[in-house]
């Protein structure tokens, strides 16, 4: 795919661009075309006319973070040790109105470039870029170094000390340069599985290497701790590092020992369910709701833990927050209150000390709930700006920053990633359309309400199921806006599908190998929906995107409250099991998550446009790019 | 013929039915009021047999059973005085109680097992009906016939001259696909029937006295009605004995719904020292799963209750789905408890074996048109939602213009042929595709409408 990608976005700049396009255009001659008739759907308020929406776009990820922050752009500035670094001034150079849009494209460019630097089509590609024009060897310079324009102003004064000094480099020595990456790529094919993206990191750390001598050494601290969350791809490793930086294995709690020593460290101290399902195994299953009021009780006796995260721990766990973004959310807002009331400690400094108070955090959040994949790509993401605060910065400079950044996080990748997955699903919607939803995702349910305020006639069909029966929440709230609803439950839904024209679902989160990971039941929904043919469209959130694969459903897994599945609530009549629950002959299942197969999807809707399953992996790395070299 | 007397009992009849009738939309189903309006009417000892019959009076809890099979049993019961009344009229036998067959279908459509044995019972004294009159024809020229049978089958040969009934039987084999004969020789009824025809007896003797034949008549029917009893009493036992033909150790079964065959058949597995696991969808919003959980646990099975929505994640694990139905259609497909489809299609998109056992009672010869929708039966709303939460939005049928909720909550699902991958009956294991067969030995082709 990039072999076949690359050489048409250098030779043939003009190609039609059809499914995932990146609109790289390295010769920088093209360069207005696509700044003017880009309308950038963040960028433009979000408005992109109703069905002429192309069928991707993606949005330079963070071109309007240099508006939102000032202080950070200007810092970058006042530290750029070269200003005069060509990229930079390409930038500078463009008039103003064209200005929020020319970051975007450079970031595109550097999507697809990295391909450009790998074997095979490499070097001719680049031999004719380089003859071309010179900017265009400039920008693919950018590219492998992943100078991300607005986000990463932090870094850019590191890069700007490679750039120029990429600038000088002969031919031989750019050859010199292919060569070694070629080679670099090479290992990381032997590693296995994530090869672009470790070979666009090892790319970067060729370049970047000299200059950035900080960063190595704290990142992998953070990845060593880190919770279930893969690793980061990050430049500057040797192979051995990146070993380490391998996707950090869940805790596995069949295997008792490591068990036993994390009970030890718990602050939680939960209870093991008895008589569990020996499929799961592997899962942490702890008897709900005993914990609760002693932790509690502990509430202001507990030395290491913030309050505001202790708060969040404890809302986990009562399940007074859930869902994916909700989470997600309330975490990074108790980590802002983390921020703030940070102070380094004497004789430690502040990316190390931080990310270690994160960690310990985050494994008290873990206890009290295992993560969601939003969560853990979050957390990534914080972990990496605290290592990537340039020590110059004072503490206040740098907690400032990074609860700008926190904030940024939330309103970008959350709340803005909600407005324009509306924007893109409302166009699915047509008058007359008989819309099933499962569960309560939060995500489709701002669809509804959207399209009901464009006065489009649809109708509802909640699906819903136990033990959590949250779809009864969302129907009173679609009731209460006055939409037309139908309400049934999970084993109905083949008796139903057959009126449904479109089906929207949620995500906890979309695997790179197009897997839907979601709330569990939400297979069988697609399943029978594809069966009935009807189109299935899950809206997503680019942040929960994870290049992890997952073929089953077994092997990662949230275990609910397995009482809640002996106990029927609000049916008293239904008593057949009581008094059983103690029986070692049954046991009872509450699985949190299921995985759906990307052939039963027929688009997901994230805030990068439309795309099929099959080009999530592509979205990941891009995401993944965006966050790791930040 | 038509007397007076029959009109009036027939109108009671009718008078009792279409009571039945109204009481459709009452839980417990009407079924029950129709088993309980039938045992009160055979109860009467106006239609009491001359002949003794074992089953004659009907269980007197029969009007509280639930499943379908026991339901049958006491219709069965029932339908036997029902036609004895009726075989009084003679060669109208058939037609009359095809009439009350098709109040009885009427009043539940639903119960497609009903229909089922109203035509079961057709069947038979249908066949009894043409062995007496081949009977009576064969007893003229009886050589001939006979002569005949040796040419085709080789039948006559044990029994030259011998009862009329017998070369009936095989008069009309020659005649019928060979699947009939099949039928005739295989199940215990046929075969018993022609013995106790030629036993009871001395036919050759008196076949001109009509009363007699009719006497007869009603005599064989009873039997033949008797064997189907038995064999629908004891369709659990024969399907269970196949259980250790297909459940190996440590297997990983799934199942869905509350079915005593389903019940039986594990446990007979059970018995014979298998160990394997049983994974239980509850089946939510009947939560007959959790029933079925408990039966299995107190015979110490190992039971995992699982939500419905886990079972597309469980299936991948699973070995083999197992489920009950509650009508299997003439084309091979399904009527199951609801989400039964569900599991289906994740059971074919893993290649996992979707297993559904069914007495022979519970074969349909219709084939399914919308069965979703035409066969099925919408229970209450309260089911799902609390009246008291969502008082103000759902539809009581009072209120003007369409309200903004509805909640739809089904209880069958149905099961396309192309999903199955085994029927196991009590007369053994079948392809979907089989079904059709089954259907055509067991059942007239005149019955099929009703």
């Amino acid at each position: 795919m990039e072999s076949r990608r690359n050489p048409r976005a250098v030779v043939d700049p003009k190609v039609r661009q059809v499914g995932f396009f990146t609109s790289s255009q390295p010769d920088s001659t093209h360069q207005p075309d696509p700044i003017a008739s880009e309308s950038h759907p963040v960028a433009s308020s979000i408005s992109p006319s109703g069905n002429s929406l192309s069928p991707v776009m993606i949005p330079p990820p963070r071109h309007n973070s240099s508006d939102t922050f000032p202080l950070r752009a200007a810092a970058a500035a006042a530290s750029a040790v070269s200003p005069s670094s060509f990229s930079y001034s390409t930038r500078r150079d463009f008039p103003d109105g064209s200005m929020t849009a020319s970051p975007g494209r450079v970031s595109r460019a550097s999507f697809s470039k990295p391909s450009s630097s790998l074997p095979g089509v490499g070097m001719d590609s680049m031999a004719a870029a380089k003859s071309s024009s010179v900017p265009a060897s400039g920008l693919t310079t950018v590219s492998v170094v992943n100078m991300p324009p607005g986000l990463s102003e932090k870094e850019s004064d590191q890069k700007k000390n490679s750039k120029p000094l990429k600038e000088k480099t002969t031919k031989a020595e750019r050859r010199a340069l292919q060569e070694a990456q070629r080679a670099a790529k090479a290992a990381a094919k032997a590693e296995g599985g994530k090869a672009p993206l470790v070979t666009s990191g090892s790319v970067a750390s060729t370049n970047v290497k000299a200059a950035k001598p900080v960063k190595p050494s704290s990142q992998k601290n953070d990845v060593a701790v880190a919770a279930p969350g893969p690793s980061e791809k990050k430049g500057g490793q040797t192979e051995k590092d990146r070993k380490k930086d391998a996707p950090h294995p869940r805790m596995q709690y069949d295997d008792e020992s490591r068990v036993v020593k994390a009970k030890r460290r718990a602050v939680v101290k939960q209870t093991e369910a008895k008589n569990r399902v020996e499929l799961f195994r592997h899962l942490p299953q702890y008897e709900h709701g005993t914990q609760l009021p002693d932790l509690e009780t502990k509430f202001f006796q507990l030395d290491p833990m913030h309050p505001a995260v202790y708060k969040v721990g404890l809302q986990y766990l009562s399940g007074d927050i859930s869902g994916g973004n909700a989470r997600c959310i309330a975490m990074l807002q108790a980590f802002q209150e983390v921020v703030k009331d940070y102070s380094t400690p004497s004789e430690k400094t502040l990316n190390r000390d931080m990310t270690a108070k994160i960690s310990s955090y985050v494994s008290f959040l873990i206890e009290c709930r295992p993560l969601s994949v939003s969560m853990g790509n979050a957390i990534r993401f914080v972990k990496n700006r605290i290592a990537k605060l340039p020590i110059t910065l004072s503490e206040s400079e740098a907690k400032a920053a990074l609860q700008s950044d926190i904030e940024r996080f939330i309103n970008e990748k959350i709340i803005m990633a909600d407005t324009v997955i509306v924007k893109h699903a409302v166009t699915k919607i047509r008058d007359g359309d008989v819309l099933l939803t499962y569960g309560s995702p939060t995500a489709v349910e701002m669809v509804l309400l959207h399209a009901h305020e464009l006065k489009k006639k649809f109708r509802v069909l909640v699906v819903d199921s136990r033990p959590k029966l949250e779809g009864q929440l969302l129907l009173r709230r679609l009731i209460k806006r006055g939409i037309s609803c139908t309400y049934t439950h999970i084993n109905a839904v083949s008796y139903i599908m057959h009126e449904v024209t479109k089906v929207f679902l949620g995500a906890s989160s979309v695997l790179s190998n197009g897997t839907v990971y979601s709330r569990v039941g939400t297979a069988c929904v697609a399943m029978v929906a594809s069966a009935f043919r009807v189109p299935v469209l899950v809206c997503c959130e680019a942040y929960k995107f994870h290049e992890r694969v997952q073929l089953d459903s077994i092997c990662s897994n949230e275990l609910g409250d397995p009482n809640a599945i002996s106990k029927v609530h609000g049916r008293e009549d239904i008593n057949y099991l009581d008094g059983l629950t103690n029986n070692a002959n049954l046991q009872f299942l509450n699985l949190m998550y299921d995985a759906t197969p990307s052939d039963y999807i027929s688009m997901i809707i994230t805030d990068y446009g439309m795309v099929p399953p099959t080009s999530v992996p592509v979205i990941v790395r891009e995401y993944q790019k965006e966050h790791s070299l930040v | 013929i038509y007397t007076k007397e029959f009109f009036l009992e027939r109108l009671s009849y009718w008078a009792f039915v279409s009571a039945a009738q109204t009481l459709r939309p009452i839980k417990p189903p009407a079924s029950h009021y129709l088993v309980f309006l039938f045992n009160s009417v055979s109860l009467s000892p106006e239609y009491s047999l001359s002949t003794s019959s074992p089953h004659r009076s009907p269980p007197s809890h029969s009007h509280r059973c639930r499943t379908c099979n026991r339901w049958c049993l006491s219709l069965l019961t029932s339908s036997g005085n029902v036609r004895l009344r009726d075989l009084k009229l003679q060669r109208d036998a058939p037609w009359s109680f095809l009439a009350v067959g098709a109040q009885l279908v009427a009043a539940n459509p639903v119960e497609l097992a009903v229909g089922n044995v109203v035509r079961r019972v057709l069947h038979i004294i249908r066949e009894e009906d043409l062995s007496l009159a081949t009977a009576a024809v064969a007893g003229l020229d009886l050589l001939d016939a006979s002569d005949d049978d040796e040419d085709v089958n080789g039948k006559g040969i044990g029994y030259p001259g011998m009862s009329a009934a017998v070369v009936a039987a095989a008069a009309r084999s020659t005649l019928r696909p060979p699947s009939l004969q099949t039928l005739l020789e295989g199940t215990p009824e046929s075969a018993t029937v022609p013995y106790t025809s030629s036993s009871g007896a001395d036919s050759e003797s008196k076949t001109a006295d009509k009363s007699s034949i009719t006497r007869k008549l009603k005599h064989d029917v009873i039997e033949g009605v008797n064997q189907l009893i038995h064999e629908i009493a004891g369709c659990h036992e024969q399907i269970a004995e196949q259980a250790i033909e297909h459940i190996h150790q440590n297997e990983v079964i799934l199942t869905l719904g509350s079915s005593r065959t389903v019940l039986e058949f594990l446990c007979a597995a059970k018995e014979k020292k298998r160990s394997f696991r049983v994974f239980v969808a509850e089946g939510a919003p009947r939560y007959q799963g959790h029933l079925l959980a408990k039966e299995l646990v107190a015979r110490g099975l190992q039971t995992t209750v699982i939500t419905d929505s886990a079972v597309f994640a469980m299936i991948s694990r699973v070995n083999m789905v197992i489920i009950g139905a509650h009508a299997v259609m003439a084309n091979g497909g399904v009527i199951g408890p609801v989400g039964v489809n569900m599991a289906a299609l994740a059971a074919k998109k893993h290649a996992v074996p979707f297993v559904v056992l069914a007495g022979s009672h519970k074969l349909c010869p219709l084939y399914p048109h919308n069965p979703e929708v035409l066969l099925n039966e919408l229970r209450s709303p309260s089911e799902l939602l609390d009246f008291g939460e969502f008082s103000d939005c759902l539809d009581f049928g009072t209120g003007s213009g369409s309200p903004l909720l509805q909640v739809v909550n089904p209880t069958f699902d149905y099961v396309p042929p192309s999903l199955v991958s085994l029927f196991i009956t009590d007369t053994g294991g079948h392809n979907p595709s089989y079904m059709y067969r089954l259907i055509a030995d067991y059942y007239s082709a005149d019955d099929l409408v009703m």
